[in-house]
């Protein structure tokens, strides 16, 4: 093989190479993506019916309710417009606290229950996690325009 | 007036900072040795006075001074004192006047050091340096000045976040920032071989060791950090593909592939340009970490936009040294001559393929980070970018880069014969992949992601120690091995070791939650836990509610945990804080959940048994030792004079 042929070569495998990974990437960011609704969208069935997406909002006041198993939680996050009812097993994050912001990633249930994987809380009492805020912004600006 | 004072010693260092980033430079360009001159005592002197304003801030943290406006936000009058120590750095305005402290540290350090380089080159490197400070110092004080008054002063402070306080966080920052700012000392000896033109193998000589010392301080930084983790955040995860740890992730990678670079330049005046780029990624990736960290911008990006101050100059400063050391390098770099000839099986190739390998994982994780961002910016919707996609994309990415571990350091430079190495290595091979396929076997049953981890770790082990074996023929004994060497040998033997301390824990861990009354038994990994219900106790800053949880192991006791839910005073913020019984082998791992009834007789209660997961630090650790003997190797100390010319001579070196 002269060197020209090998150099060739050479290129043609890392550009194939490089190709594969780019591959990779891109089909997992696919399959990897979480979207974010806030509850008055997946009401309105914006919200994938068979793929997980993340909600946000506020921990309604007393609705915090525990099966006797005693770690499966059942509570309702609304915008302050929409409420949804959701379902997780688990332990909860220190800062889920009724009246305050949450985030939870689960899949739609029967009957519209949302079946939390993973519920988040960020750790600062006064903080809102960024999509709970947007969620009741929304919620908000929606009213606002009601109103008119 | 301690305040104050810090206030104007920061500005004498801007002063003295701007002398060093103009000055030495305008000298180099026109051959002033007394211009060249000022860079040594314009260096170390800002470095004095941004320590008195760095000590300034630390008293006022210390004295509880709750006019200044810094401590009220991030200090208590009942937090322990190691803690307001340490609350110096734990927000926004301390943690840059610890970078600038770090980047003064590592100037002063190379001022020191730099006795037999020439003398255009260290102003070179000193003045790029010293405009680094002026662009973080002017920042300081236009944006975020630390010592801000805040009239009427707090009666009290509003504390420093619980998670912060815990003794991994107290050397956890400084560390990182110690790897973080060290690459700006590579990116200053690769801007001033750029404006040189001197662009050779003892300029690559003279990075290396710097390089190599600040990727062991980051290393060190980041596992510190998976390790506060870990033990802190309650979930018994040590990585969690979180902004945060990509933001000081992303550095190491492009760090990484930097140092093994670097070796080719050095040993064959190789991948001149190639290396230069990659300092220059290296350190453009720090400045993105700590704006990303420190910004607010990951919290939101909104907040970010609403202080147009801070954004703007933030992003001023990124497209500055990201844009004009491009800018500087297109222009440049194409001038430099390439080094010697090799072929596609060579030691060159190894590590060019091994360098391909990192920077695309560091792309996707630059991809996977800053997507969520952008579209968030763009106002195109809220996503998240969870581990999922980083397992699945990073893992096969990495592989082929362990497997190119276990050849490259046995490839010779130029060129090597792949049927000879084939007969080098089979026996290796054929280990490995038998340790891979059986040892699953023994533990679980097939499991393809154990055997692809048990293989690489094995693979790694055993080109460690034929490589070991191949070099004793030659020089006999292992201490005449050169400390390079030894360096190279024990990271990737720490590569290794992490590697199988990550497929054990990934793959046989096991965990439960679990409800537990007073008296209650459960079982998890041939372990009996009985939990002894908790006590009420205060602590110097919170309340704690302490778990008492005996664990036994058939039948005889073996010890008992502790885990603890605390509540602190000042922000009223709960936090829990596990037990762990580790040892070689295994931790094991007890969280509180919460009580699940009025007298907090039953709470929710998490275990986990973790297999091999302090293996996983420890083979950081070993990393970290590899690196600095690396970097003490004497032929940094010694032969730099002679160096000048191409280092041919050294091709057969480590």
């Amino acid at each position: 093989m002269k060197s020209r042929h090998k150099k060739l070569l050479a290129i043609g495998l890392g550009v194939a190479g490089l190709g594969v990974i780019a591959a990779l990437v891109l089909n997992a960011f696919q399959d990897n993506l979480v979207f974010f609704f806030s509850p008055t969208q997946v009401i309105a069935g914006e919200a994938p019916k068979d793929r997980a997406f993340r909600i946000g909002g506020l921990v309604e006041a007393d609705s915090v309710k525990r099966d006797p198993d005693g770690l499966t939680v059942r509570f309702l996050v609304t915008d302050t417009a929409k409420t949804i009812p959701v379902t997780y097993k688990g332990i909860l994050p220190d800062l889920f606290k009724e009246g305050k912001g949450v985030v939870a990633e689960g899949k739609l249930g029967e009957g519209g229950m949302f079946m939390a994987t993973q519920v988040l809380a960020k750790h600062d009492e006064n903080y809102m996690p960024p999509e709970a805020a947007q969620a009741l912004e929304q919620a908000q600006k929606a009213q606002a325009t009601l109103s008119q | 007036m301690i305040p104050e004072l810090g206030h104007f010693v920061l500005i004498v260092a801007l002063l003295l900072a701007l002398i060093q980033g103009i000055l030495p430079l305008i000298g180099a360009q026109r051959g002033n040795t007394a211009l060249m001159a000022l860079a040594r005592p314009a260096a170390q002197g800002q470095f004095v006075f941004v320590a008195i304003a760095y000590a300034c801030l630390t008293y006022s943290f210390l004295t509880n001074d709750f006019s200044v406006e810094n401590v009220a936000r991030n200090s208590f009058s009942q937090l322990p004192e190691v803690y307001r120590i340490t609350a110096t750095w734990g927000s926004h305005e301390g943690s840059l006047l610890l970078w600038v402290l770090m980047l003064g540290f590592w100037t002063t350090a190379v001022s020191v050091f730099s006795r037999h380089l020439p003398d255009d080159m260290v102003a070179r490197v000193i003045g790029v340096m010293g405009l680094i400070s002026v662009g973080f110092l002017a920042f300081l004080l236009v944006t975020s000045n630390p010592f801000d008054r805040l009239l009427p002063a707090a009666a009290d402070g509003r504390d420093m976040n619980p998670l912060l306080q815990d003794w991994g966080m107290i050397i956890h920052p400084p560390m990182l920032y110690m790897g973080y700012v060290g690459f700006a000392v590579a990116f200053a000896f690769a801007i001033a071989a750029l404006i040189s033109g001197k662009l050779d193998a003892a300029w690559a000589r003279w990075s290396r060791p710097w390089t190599t010392v600040a990727w062991a301080f980051l290393t060190f930084g980041i596992a510190l950090g998976s390790w506060w983790a870990y033990r802190e955040l309650g979930w018994g995860g040590w990585w969690f593909w979180d902004p945060t740890e990509n933001a000081s992730f992303m550095p190491w990678l492009a760090g990484t592939a930097l140092i093994h670079s670097l070796a080719v330049t050095e040993k064959r005046g190789a991948f001149k340009a190639w290396t230069v780029l990659l300092a220059l990624t290296a350190f453009s990736l720090s400045l993105l970490g700590t704006f990303l960290v420190r910004s607010g911008v990951l919290s939101s990006v909104h907040a970010f936009a609403t202080d147009p101050a801070r954004g703007a100059f933030i992003l001023a400063f990124l497209a500055v040294v990201i844009g004009g050391s491009l800018t500087l390098y297109a222009w440049r770099a194409p001038k430099m001559l390439t080094g010697g000839p090799f072929t596609w099986f060579s030691r060159e190739a190894m590590l060019l393929a091994n360098n391909v390998v990192l920077l695309a994982a560091m792309g996707s994780v630059l991809l996977g980070t800053l997507y969520p961002l952008l579209m968030d910016a763009l106002g195109m919707g809220k996503i998240s970018v969870g581990p999922p996609y980083f397992n699945a994309v990073f893992v096969p990415v990495m592989a082929p880069a362990l497997f190119l571990m276990g050849v490259g350091p046995l490839a010779r430079w130029k060129g090597d014969s792949l049927p000879d190495m084939v007969a080098r290595l089979k026996w290796a091979l054929a280990i490995s992949v038998a340790t891979g396929l059986l040892l699953p076997l023994t533990l679980k049953g097939f499991n393809p992601w154990a055997t692809l981890g048990f293989t690489l770790s094995a693979w790694i082990l055993l080109t460690v120690l034929i490589g070991f074996r191949e070099r004793l023929k030659h020089s006999g004994r292992l201490a005449n091995l050169p400390r390079g060497y030894w360096g190279m040998q024990l990271a990737h033997l720490g590569m290794a070791w992490g590697v199988a301390g990550i497929t054990l824990v990934a793959n046989y861990q096991q965990e439960i939650d679990v409800r537990m009354k007073v008296g209650d038994h459960t079982s998890l990994a041939g372990y009996t836990f009985t939990f002894q219900g908790t006590t009420e106790e205060p602590g110097p800053n919170y309340r704690v509610a302490k778990g008492t949880v005996e664990v036994s192991k058939e039948g005889k006791q073996l010890f008992v945990l502790h885990p603890e839910k605390r509540i602190y005073n000042a922000s009223g913020m709960p936090m829990t804080e596990a037990d762990i019984h580790p040892n070689f082998f295994r931790d094991v791992y007890v969280a509180l959940g919460e009580p699940l009834d009025e007298d907090a007789k039953t709470w929710a209660v998490r275990i986990f048994h973790k297999p091999f997961i302090n293996w996983l630090w420890l083979g950081a650790l070993l990393m970290v030792i590899g690196g600095f003997m690396a970097a003490s190797d004497r032929r940094y100390r010694i032969a730099v004079k002679k160096s000048e010319a191409p280092a041919g001579a050294a091709a057969q070196g480590a």
